[in-house]
């Protein structure tokens, strides 16, 4: 076969990929709305996207997909005709079918087994669904599935071993392992080993990660169900196992006991969890799913992970009217030059000419702002793809949790450069769970205090300034600020003494270390990847402020630049070359007095500002640049932040603050420490735009701050040209 | 293969590869032309810190952030002040799967030349002398030497050069 064929074909297939998966979303979405007693119009929808989703999958030759997506449609196809009613029970079985088509095309592209064991449950469950309407049962939800298969399973097992190995980034997603527990703790008699062959010794282990597993023992009445309830929202952060506990109950014959052993192997049971009896036992219903997920799981999370990485980057989807209005304004920019072209003749310059040529270059200069603007709006995506996501994530969680909410999303159409918004989804799943989980009450809750029985959850999203901003606002119980503070005090994050500001309080939730650890209380859960948020949001240029009232509701507001491609700079001479400081980053700047300027051991240069002592970075020295400058006093001091520590920047003068455009260096060159990219400045110059937490660094490694009384030290050390690949 | 040069029977000599030569301290070298994007007068570039003192810096060609480097310093020779006939070649560069633009700083433009491949020879081992590793080749004309160089390796150190080489 050619290569044009088959690279002709994996292009179709990524279309078909992408176009399917965001069927799914619109399915996903209506469904929800349907829940909620939606308008006519979209179970039509719902349908269509079924539709084309298995007409698509045919022509491809995915026939698990197309059998899958035709039982969906069937059922789908019934709700329209009003052969039944979309009752919560059905919405929650389609759901979980909209999820397994995910997972198995998300398979079919990975080119990965697409065969997935729960494939053949939940087709068992809708095709009985579909039957008992045809049976005339009406709107009854199908019985719990029977498992399919060799062994048929008993209706409810005694209990399950939940074998759960998070990995080692499952904190970083905000989600608890204790949490978990507690969930399953609820479910029956609950028994939980750790396994901790996975720690590290002290000075290796990163307090972020997750270095334990656990075998847990659930005993009593519970389906499958449920307790992969449990887990569906790490399911992709962990490797998880489910098999079904025997109990003395004679549920097995031979082939179960058999099988009941070869699983306890397999899914390495311990001894310590399961007492010999039960081990024994028979485990049929595991049988379906277990064992083929043990294996894989591993290579299916690498893929995943994979997948969230390519898929986000690899095309970028841009509207018809963005595109056509690039066309536009370079016809119009066709048009100015054509114009200013006419002028380019022998002929004098008159008068009328001249009048001509500066409409003319105003002309231009209108036409490439415009040009300017319009190219970054194609980077630019709404941020309902973030959004989207939430009804889902809400609709599930508040389910799992047993309260009511009600999700109001507004901005969805509000525009941001893709990269940050790529950056922003996980940050906001964050504070929508802590909202979830922490702020909003439980129904009985809400009632006592007066409030109604539904809990708000708005996320909002608007263009403020040269801003944007995203608001995730409950109207919960609030901070309560003086267990913060308390907390806190335990801590010794604060002194006993020390009295700090609401505001102060509040910020306390950002502090590293506030979240880790014996962080039982509902409140401290609030801690949890805080801190992550904070730094996220940080690393996009952008600032997190919280505002709470006890028992009115908590408000989040994540204020974000809208683009990473332009920020805003201080221009800064240093020998005779220009550099840009980022604005953030800038505190102040001062004119150097000679007398504050200390030598700390000999080795760190400090200048005392009030009552602070700042380490000076000569920035000459530094960037390798001869300045002409005589005495230290000569120059300028500006005081930059750094990861909460400030830093003194040396340099010679202070130019204008201007907007600058961003530039890779790493393009043609590579990366050098201390600088954040390269720009160009009015002049075609080149400038650099210096990366303060990079510079602070290298000025660690060159031997603390620099020196700067006294004759020069040795010269800078090059660091070797990077050859990069 | 329709119009074969007079004469020419081997298949091997009527493949020519084109060159755009250049001089620097009096040598004649070449690199190959459809690597050349451009060639340039000689422009003050913003020094990048901490590099080599090969890498001159950075200039802004048409919104493109570009290195430069002096190939009189990468080839271990005395450096020069840039005159009237100081030009920057600017390559195409391939870094690993990368392209890369990067200009280099030759004493003068000479020529664009076709060299039959036979006529390529590989260079003699000079061993550890600086810029040997630069070499890819030399062409013998009949009236001068040219030293054909491998434009993905001008901007790699010589350690990473020898790593890359082996």
């Amino acid at each position: 076969m050619s290569s044009d064929l088959s690279s002709l074909q994996a292009q179709l297939m990524g279309t078909f990929f992408e176009e399917s998966f965001e069927g799914l979303e619109r399915l996903e979405t209506g469904l929800l709305r349907l829940e909620e007693g939606a308008e006519p119009g979209v179970i039509d929808d719902i349908f269509r996207a079924a539709h084309s989703i298995k007409g698509a999958a045919g022509t491809f030759g995915f026939g698990g997909v197309t059998e899958f997506a035709h039982d969906l449609e069937t059922l789908l196809d019934q709700i329209r005709g009003g052969a039944r009613v979309a009752t919560g029970e059905l919405t929650a079985l389609m759901l979980e079918a909209v999820d397994i088509l995910r997972r198995v095309l998300q398979r079919h592209r990975d080119g990965g087994d697409p065969a997935l064991p729960e494939v053949a449950v939940v087709r068992v469950r809708l095709q009985a669904s579909v039957k008992a309407t045809v049976a005339g049962e009406g709107t009854a939800a199908p019985p719990l599935p029977v498992a399919p298969g060799p062994s048929a399973a008993p209706a409810t097992p005694a209990g399950w071993v939940i074998r759960f190995a998070p990995h080692l980034d499952l904190l970083e997603s905000g989600n608890e392992p204790w949490r978990l527990m507690r969930e399953l703790e609820q479910l029956g008699k609950f028994q939980v080993e750790a396994d901790l062959t996975r720690l590290p010794a002290l000075e290796l282990l990163e307090p972020t990660k997750c270095y334990l597993s656990w075998q847990i023992r659930v005993e009593g009445a519970t389906t499958r169900a449920q307790v992969e309830d449990v887990f569906s929202w790490v399911a992709d952060d962990c490797d998880l196992s489910i098999a079904a506990l025997g109990d003395d109950a004679p549920l097995g014959d031979g082939t179960a006991l058999r099988d009941g052993a070869a699983l306890g192997d397999g899914a390495a049971l311990g001894d310590g969890v399961a007492p010999p009896r039960e081990q024994a036992a028979a485990a049929s219903a595991a049988l379906v799913t277990a064992p083929a997920r043990v294996a894989p799981a591993a290579e299916q999370a690498a893929r995943q992970r994979r997948d969230e990485g390519d898929g986000a980057l690899a095309s970028l989807r841009v509207g018809v009217d963005k595109i056509d209005f690039l066309m536009n304004m370079v016809g119009e920019l066709v048009i100015t030059q054509s114009m200013l072209g006419e002028l380019d003749d022998d002929g004098p310059i008159d008068e009328r000419r001249l009048g001509r040529l500066r409409a003319g270059l105003s002309q231009l200069a209108r036409n490439s702002r415009a040009l300017q603007e319009s190219v970054m709006r194609l980077r630019s995506m709404p941020v309902g793809v973030v959004f989207n996501r939430f009804p889902r994530l809400v609709h599930d969680l508040s389910r799992q949790l047993g309260k009511r909410v009600e999700l109001q999303v507004t901005g969805q159409a509000t525009e941001l450069d893709k990269t940050i918004l790529e950056k922003l989804g996980d940050p906001i799943v964050h504070l929508v769970r802590n909202s979830l989980d922490h702020g909003l009450e439980t129904a009985e809750e809400r009632r006592a205090a007066g409030k109604p029985e539904v809990g708000t959850l708005s996320l909002t999203a608007a263009h403020r300034g040269g801003d944007i901003v995203i608001e995730v606002r409950d109207d919960g119980r609030g901070l309560d600020l003086e267990r913060i503070l308390k907390k806190a005090r335990q801590r010794c994050l604060v002194g006993a003494e020390q009295v700090l500001s609401e505001a102060e309080t509040t910020n306390l939730i950002f502090a590293p270390g506030f979240s880790t650890a014996e962080a039982v209380t509902d409140l401290s859960g609030r801690g949890v990847g805080m801190d992550v948020v904070g730094r996220n949001v940080k690393a996009l240029g952008g600032k997190i402020v919280v505002q709470s009232v006890r028992g009115q509701g908590t408000t989040v507001s994540l204020r974000l630049p809208l683009t990473l491609a332009i920020i805003d700079g201080q221009l800064v001479q240093v020998g005779d070359r220009p550099y840009v400081v980022p604005l953030l980053s800038i505190v102040e700047s001062v004119q150097i007095d000679p007398v504050r300027v200390r030598r700390l051991v000999g080795q760190w240069d400090v200048y005392r500002l009030r009552d602070q002592l700042v380490p000076i970075v000569d920035l000459g020295r530094l960037l390798g640049v001869t300045t002409a400058r005589a005495a230290t006093a000569a120059g300028l001091l500006m005081i930059v932040e750094s990861d909460g520590q400030h830093l003194g920047l040396l340099v010679d003068e202070l130019e204008g603050q201007q907007q600058v455009v961003v530039k890779s260096l790493e393009a043609n060159f590579g990366r050098v420490p201390g600088l954040a990219g390269a720009t160009i400045l009015g002049d075609g110059n080149v400038s650099f735009i210096l990366d303060i937490p990079g510079l602070a660094k290298l000025a660690k490694q060159q031997g603390g701050a620099e020196r700067m009384v006294g004759p020069a030290a040795a010269a800078p050390p090059v660091t070797p040209l990077e050859a990069t690949v | 293969m329709s119009e074969q040069t007079p004469g020419a029977t081997d298949s091997k000599s009527t493949s020519n590869e084109q060159l755009l030569t250049f001089i620097v301290n009096g040598e004649e070298y070449g690199v190959d032309i459809l690597r050349v994007q451009e060639i340039r007068g000689w422009s003050n570039p913003m020094p990048i810190p901490n590099t080599p003192s090969y890498v001159k810096g950075v200039i802004n060609i048409r919104g493109d952030i570009v290195p430069i480097a002096d190939l009189r310093e990468r080839l271990g020779l005395a450096h020069r002040d840039y005159g009237a006939t100081t030009a920057v070649v600017v390559l195409r560069v391939m870094q690993g799967a990368r392209q890369r633009i990067m200009g280099v700083v030759v004493d003068a433009m000479s020529d664009v030349t076709n060299v039959p491949v036979a006529d390529i020879k590989p260079p003699p081992d000079f061993g550890e002398a600086a810029g040997a590793a630069l070499a890819k080749g030399i062409a013998t004309l009949a009236e001068k030497m040219v030293t054909i160089l491998d434009v993905d390796r001008i901007f790699l150190l010589p350690s990473a050069a020898v790593d890359a080489a082996a």
